[in-house]
């Protein structure tokens, strides 16, 4: 049974998430111990390698760009209860609009050509969750169904055109897209770092969201409608037309990440672009509390754990899975611990007089 | 007039139910006898509901008891009530929209052995059907079934359970005239065999026609219980009221306006079925207050949906200055400079996470004083709703805090402060001073009777027949999504307009519409 408490006490909110990450790590301990490895030196790897160098902190920066952008492609929607669980399949067509403009089109090859890629990365994302979003505004179509079947599509589509069309015709038969053209490449900003212009674009997308929902009008109807939709209509707002905006650019920003991936990580279209950013932007957005600025907290913390789960696959010989479990494992616990934090727990026997249900 | 107590198969003695800041039932003696149909009524909060959940199981009393068929009772829960003979129909059915008929009969029996027989229930289903006058198909699926069908699924689930003591909530608030009479007859032939039947209503006719005694409530008290036969419309319109006058709000006249809501023969589907509003024509002009009296559910709601621009009409148009409204489009009826105080505060008010200020400029964000371009300008917000506070006195700790925190009489205050400083042509208030205290009641009634010299329109809606007769300059009747009547309050006796609210056009002849 559950007792709401007046107000979470501030100790316990304090504490909370740091005790639940502890919680999720010692859970994740008892599996590691179970597979024979020694928890310890897996975590130790876990976390020196991310964080224990500069060149490390670098290559977590580069991991967590893609998932500040996807955690703000779920935190706008999810401001107004819409739940995009297509921010996998978003990045994906960006990455295949992104490579599309940069291989196939004179663009690519124009001194216009990263702002072309990225732009057209935009466009993809945003056109890919329009589908979701126009079945939800004109049909009431649940968009967590659609967004997620969504992202199947998207990473089929990127399988025919490498394995069909746009196979590299000098990749002796390997499912790989040709290599962008350099001008198509984003720029490296810290030289001797793989950190892209896309890492910055990133950070420059938080603060850009937190004033869209603080400081403008579309960000008041946005926050309205989340709050209390009936209230928002009672007002005069256009319901269907912010489900479309607030989707659209959902997309153009998962959308982002994906064409940053291709141009400036992987270097062209293939299979296993993204680890699983769009779905770990899930993770991102409601760690952060649907908080702007504190997803790139969660990003830097989740995209160390990506990399640490590179070193453990090399060093201890674990299958990626093992982060996927450890961010499970984190979600789970952060979220519960919330629970507990908003509630006390006490178990009682059912009175006798428990009898008032409401009509 | 009491049945003897061998007779009675209903028995409460002195309840008393409270709720936070209201007396429900305060010392309520009830009785009801196997064989009859005895009506319950009462205004809205009159405290009719809660006495038969009472009955039921629903609540427990804070005070009295129950007796039935003799017995002293004390529920834990409905099942006790259900086990011991009762059973109730509410207003909002209880049936699984994707299961049968016969499916939802058999949910409702207690569960006896592994095995199902569906064909041989449906079998035995239809027969009693029959024998009550019911037409059900036991096959069909429920969410196939009109309002009419699932009330009659809902009685057939209590006489499966072989319940002897039947109590209906409101049952022909959603029914149709012919739909009614049928379940009449029902009720008669079920009381006929020796079964009690409660019914609550607020509508006279109903009584007259259909209940063999009567108790009337007012205000959580019995005024009454009376045979039927002995009484008449006048009498229990005079009891359900119980005034023989009302006070006239003093104030000064102001020559009515031209027109600024026009309403012009319109027709509405409600949440709960077709027709919620038909034909209702009226017109507010300027620094004029329109009461809209009636008890609830008769289209009041509806109504200022319509004209709020919140629900589509299926038929009629509205007016607000001059615009013409088309569909459903909050936003045109707001720009054609209509207000809007709406019944539920917190749930469509407000946005109760957000904060005053927020909420202060809910309608206004677009002006451009809030800002160029897309932005907010949130100084200019803040300033804004600064003034508000200040202007309409709403206590509050600061601009920032949620308007959710804020008590109910200053949640109004906002709102009213919101509305009336966008300085309408038209102002709906719906229940406007509902669940307040006296002070913030005396407030809101101040902000309404300022709208007159001001040349704003207002339409009020309310169940509170002395709050619509105060303030009004004209009072409209709503019965069953009909206006009954529009008459001037000095024109008109309580009687007349209970009678009206009670359905009984008929019975006032002579009155001007």
């Amino acid at each position: 049974m559950c007792v709401g408490r007046r107000a979470p006490s501030r100790l316990a909110a304090a504490a909370a998430p740091i005790v639940s990450v502890l919680g999720a790590l010692a859970a994740g301990a008892i599996v590691l111990a179970a597979s024979g490895v020694n928890p310890l030196a897996a975590y130790g790897a876990l976390v020196s390698e991310p964080f224990g160098s500069a060149f490390g902190w670098s290559e977590t920066l580069v991991k967590a760009a893609p998932l500040v952008l996807t955690g703000l492609a779920v935190l706008l929607p999810a401001r107004m209860r819409l739940w995009n669980i297509g921010a996998e399949g978003q990045l994906q067509c960006g990455a295949i609009a992104a490579a599309g403009v940069a291989v196939f089109t004179a663009a690519g090859r124009s001194p216009l050509a990263v702002p072309s890629i990225l732009a057209a990365g935009m466009a993809a994302g945003a056109v890919w969750c329009l589908v979701p979003a126009v079945l939800r505004a004109v049909l009431a179509v649940n968009e967590t169904i659609t967004t997620l079947l969504m992202n199947y599509v998207a990473l089929l589509l990127v399988d025919f055109l490498i394995y069909g069309p746009w196979q590299d015709p000098q990749g002796r038969g390997f499912p790989l897209s040709p290599v962008l053209p350099a001008p198509s490449r984003l720029p490296v900003l810290v030289p001797g770092t793989r950190i892209h212009l896309g890492v910055a674009l990133a950070l420059l997308a938080v603060p850009a969201v937190a004033a869209i929902l603080t400081r403008t009008r579309w960000g008041f109807e946005i926050r309205v409608i989340g709050d209390n939709p009936d209230a928002a209509r009672y007002a005069g707002m256009d319901l269907r037309r912010n489900i479309i905006l607030v989707m659209a650019a959902a997309g153009a920003l998962a959308g982002l990440a994906g064409a940053g991936e291709v141009s400036a990580v992987s270097g062209r279209l293939q299979q296993g672009l993204s680890p699983g950013y769009g779905y770990t932007g899930i993770i991102v957005a409601w760690l952060a509390r649907l908080h702007p600025a504190a997803t790139v907290l969660v990003a830097v913390l989740l995209g160390g754990l990506f990399l640490g789960g590179d070193a453990l696959q090399i060093s201890l010989h674990l299958p990626i899975a093992i982060v996927y479990m450890l961010q499970g494992l984190i979600f789970f616990f952060v979220l519960g611990g919330e629970q507990l934090a908003r509630y006390g727990v006490c178990f009682r026997k059912r009175p006798a007089a428990a009898a008032e249900h409401r009509a | 007039m009491i049945p003897p107590a061998s007779l009675r198969s209903v028995e409460m003695r002195g309840i008393t139910k409270r709720f936070p800041g209201v007396t429900a039932n305060d010392g309520v003696d009830f009785t009801a006898a196997p064989g009859e149909i005895h009506a319950l009524l009462g205004e809205n909060g009159a405290g009719k509901s809660t006495l038969m959940k009472i009955l039921y199981g629903f609540y427990a009393p804070d005070a009295g008891e129950i007796r039935v068929h003799g017995t002293h009772k004390v529920w834990r829960s409905p099942g006790d009530a259900l086990r011991a003979g009762l059973g109730m129909v509410f207003q909002q059915f209880m049936l699984v929209p994707s299961l049968s008929v016969v499916q939802n009969v058999l949910l409702a029996l207690p569960p006896r052995g592994w095995r199902l027989d569906e064909r041989a229930a449906a079998s035995r289903l239809a027969a009693e059907a029959a024998r009550y006058g019911m037409a059900v198909h036991p096959r069909a699926q429920v969410w196939q079934l009109g309002v009419g069908e699932q009330q009659r699924v809902e009685i057939l689930k209590l006489l499966a359970r072989g319940a002897g003591i039947l109590i209906l909530d409101e049952p022909t608030a959603v029914l149709t005239p012919q739909e009614a009479h049928s379940l009449f007859a029902t009720l008669r032939r079920l009381a006929d065999e020796g079964r009690t039947v409660i019914v609550i209503t607020h509508k006279l006719s109903e009584v007259m026609a259909v209940s063999d005694r009567v108790t009337v409530l007012r205000a959580g008290r019995v005024v009454g219980t009376i045979p039927t036969a002995r009484t008449s419309l006048w009498d229990l319109a005079r009891m359900m009221v119980g005034r023989e006058s009302f006070d006239l709000q003093d104030r000064a006249p102001v020559p009515p306006g031209p027109v600024v809501l026009e309403i012009r023969h319109l027709w509405a589907d409600g949440d709960r079925g077709r027709d919620a509003l038909r034909d209702v024509s009226l017109d507010v002009r300027a620094g004029e207050i329109v009461g809209v009296a009636g008890v609830a559910g008769n289209g009041q709601r509806e109504l200022a949906e319509v004209v709020a621009g919140l629900r589509r009409p299926t038929r009629g148009r509205i007016c607000i200055a001059g615009s013409t409204l088309a569909g459903a489009d909050p936003r045109a009826a707001i720009r054609a400079g209509l207000g809007h105080v709406p019944e539920d505060r917190l749930g469509t008010g407000v946005a109760p996470h957000l904060s005053v200020a927020d909420n202060l400029v809910l309608k206004r964000y677009r002006e451009a004083a809030f800002g160029r371009g897309p932005r907010l300008d949130r100084a200019a917000v803040n300033e804004a709703a600064r003034g508000l506070i200040e202007a309409y006195g709403i206590q509050t700790p600061s601009p920032d805090a949620p308007a959710g925190a804020l008590s109910g009489g200053n949640l109004q205050r906002l709102i009213l402060a919101r509305e009336i400083s966008a300085h309408p042509q038209a102002l709906v208030a719906f229940h406007p001073t509902r669940g307040l205290d006296i002070a913030a009641t005396e407030a809101v009634h101040r902000a309404l009777l300022d709208q007159r010299p001001r040349g704003t329109g207002v339409l009020l809606i309310s169940e509170d027949l002395d709050e619509v007769l105060q303030l009004s300059d004209r009072v409209a009747v709503l019965c069953g999504g009909r206006v009954m009547a529009v008459a001037r309050p000095g024109d008109v006796t309580v009687e007349q307009i209970g009678l009206l609210m009670g359905g009984a056009r008929e019975a006032l002849s002579g009155t001007t519409a």
